[in-house]
């Protein structure tokens, strides 16, 4: 740990926030060259903080209390800030998630072309509710808002990718092939 | 004709020859030979509305910009898009991205801004490659860096990835985004125009707003004016989704028939259905009946019906919809997507949210319609960011004009005893 104030800060902070007593996450080198030139885009360090979350997110599979940490003291903001970030976007996950993270839109659009159904039929192909992952670690399933691809509802995205014009045939054959 | 969707079906229209062949940079380099003032003065007269949802005249934006402050200004292209039924934006990202980063240097140095960043939703990860692509593109061409054009003018672009949350297509909301902070809105004035990003000067303008921008150079002020209607200039890009034959995007000018759009563009209802609710711009619209839909597609007229056109996202219910259960699914979206900031739409749209997911389940009470009235009308007007109308707009529209099937609902499917709980909404929703 450095010794300065923001790390020291830091520590105290994420003791009081975790309970867990975790190891720290380290970035790789590539990693770390990585967030460094992203931190020396933007005028101010803060304005980094999303994607240096998306980068470690990218990096350890998702946000926990010592990837919080990490990002803390690469951004130099007080852990509890980037814990607040982190909460209130719904794209880092504060658990694992499996190697296929599976998020079906259910908004209106795709609501009003069988979205429920095609969410049922996950959940009883994947066994699993939403909001869990397959004992195998494979899938994870989430029901989201609107992915924007509205005029080819329903749609749903797995990992970086959004797949469009979903029937139950399309996602059995995608559960299917995704090895 | 077409003007942002020009490019749409022409195969590797994301690359820069192929844009350079259609004419692309040729705007750009017409607006470095003009004095700023005079590019500002063209997107007045051409009424280039903001075409995120707000509708402000683009221009009249750019004016507010204070003068002799010596802080760095910052153009902001909102490419957040997460309005329900909007999915416009991906079209001109994914295979116009040049003619964006053209508007982009327009607007740039209309404005003398020297930073842009593209805050773009994180869901976008193909869009956002697409654009970093076309970015290093013209970078390597000279259109952007120290010099663009050879020019003494430096500009950089930044995509910026948010990380899902709906509220940061608000535009302050979007800034402290940006900023690395959580995306709660903040109070105005001041405008971002005047304290934006890191309290320096911005202007925030959506993604199709910047890329008409090179049109207007193109054509002139009046003569993109006179393509759309009154105080609605040009042409725009409707997005129409749900009960129709062909949904999908389609630019036409602004003040187009919603009937045209959804029965001739959009294909129509399919076989043996009939229109029965059309939501004109975005779910937070208020919604319009079957026998609302003669309206011209513009901001000034879809106002005055009590409407608006935001977005221009186009969503439309079939007779074989239950709009209880619509109303059900937006309840729930704008429940979720409440920052928690302000007391009135975080508690308001909790309540509304309960009472539809009882009424879903059972145990819905016949006050319950004036019940969400009431909650919605509390709202309005008392929270920091339009979020708070958008939850409540659609809310009173379809209980207002749909009320006898809200009615009908809690009567049939009223169950003596009904728990109020939530256990039949998700598997309803």
């Amino acid at each position: 740990m450095k010794n300065d104030g923001y790390s020291v800060t830091n520590k105290i902070m994420a003791d009081s926030i975790t309970t867990e007593q975790t190891q720290p996450a380290v970035f790789s080198p590539a990693a770390f060259k990585e967030a460094e030139a992203i931190i020396a885009r933007y005028p101010s360090r803060d304005s980094a903080t999303l994607p240096i979350l998306h980068l470690a997110q990218r990096e350890f599979g998702y946000i926990s209390p010592a990837v919080e940490q990490l990002a803390a003291d690469l951004l130099q903001r007080p852990v509890t800030d980037i814990h607040g970030v982190v909460t209130f976007y719904t794209m880092f996950n504060q658990k694992p998630v499996g190697k296929y993270h599976i998020q079906i839109c259910r908004n209106i659009s795709c609501w009003l072309k069988n979205a429920p159904g095609l969410l049922e039929h996950l959940k009883n192909r994947l066994g699993i509710d939403v909001g869990e992952t397959t004992p195998d670690g494979k899938f994870t399933l989430t029901a989201i808002e609107c992915l924007a691809h509205c005029e080819q509802a329903p749609a749903m995205q797995v990992n970086d990718d959004i797949i469009t014009n979903l029937t139950k045939e399309k996602i059995d054959t995608l559960i299917g092939d995704l090895k | 004709m077409k003007l942002v969707s020009r490019n749409f079906a022409t195969p590797d229209s994301h690359k820069l020859a192929v844009y350079e062949q259609s004419g692309g940079y040729a705007r750009i380099r017409k607006a470095l030979e003009m004095e700023p003032q005079k590019i500002i003065d063209e997107v007045i007269t051409s009424n280039l509305r903001g075409l995120g949802g707000a509708g402000f005249p683009a221009g009249r934006k750019w004016s507010f910009l204070p003068k002799g402050n010596p802080k760095p200004r910052y153009l902001v292209v909102n490419a957040d898009e997460g309005e329900p039924g909007t999915c416009k934006d991906k079209y001109i990202m994914t295979y116009d991205p040049h003619l964006l980063l053209e508007g982009i240097m327009i607007a740039s140095w209309a404005i003398n801004s020297h930073t842009c960043f593209i805050y773009i939703r994180g869901e976008y990860v193909k869009q956002a490659r697409i654009l970093e692509e076309a970015i290093a593109e013209a970078k390597a061409a000279g259109y952007l860096g120290d010099k663009i054009f050879g020019k003494d003018f430096p500009l950089e672009v930044i995509v910026h990835r948010g990380a899902g949350a709906y509220i940061c297509g608000e535009e302050t909301s979007l800034l402290n985004s940006l900023e690395g902070q959580r995306g709660w809105p903040r109070l105005k004035p001041p405008f971002p125009a005047v304290e934006g990003y890191l309290a320096c000067p911005t202007i925030v303008n959506n993604v199709e707003t910047i890329s008409y921008v090179p049109w207007v150079i193109e054509l002139g002020g009046q003569k993109f004016a006179e393509l759309g209607s009154e105080r609605n200039g040009g042409l725009r890009l409707y997005s129409v989704s749900g009960c129709v034959n062909k949904p999908g995007v389609y630019e036409l000018p602004m003040g187009t028939p919603l009937r045209e759009i959804i029965f001739e563009h959009a294909g129509g209802l399919p076989e043996g259905r009939t229109l029965k609710a059309v939501i004109p711009g975005g779910s937070s619209a208020p919604v319009l009946t079957a026998a609302e839909i003669d309206i011209p597609m513009d901001f000034d007229s879809l106002a005055k019906a009590g409407s608006m056109l935001g977005s221009a996202g186009i969503i439309v219910f079939d007779d074989s919809v239950n709009l209880v259960e619509a109303l059900a699914v937006l309840i729930r979206f704008y429940a979720h997507e409440s920052c928690g900031q302000c007391t009135p739409c975080r508690e308001g749209t909790g309540w509304m949210r309960k009472i539809i997911a009882r009424v879903l389940d059972g145990g819905g009470r016949p006050a319950d319609p004036d019940n969400l009235l009431r909650i919605a009308n509390n709202i309005i007007g008392r929270s920091i960011c339009p979020l708070g109308e958008a939850a409540s707009l659609p809310v009173i529209g379809f209980v207002t004009k749909f009320r006898a099937e809200f009615e009908e609902y809690i009567a049939t499917s009223r169950k003596v005893d009904a728990p109020a709980t939530t256990s039949r909404m998700a598997a309803a929703l």
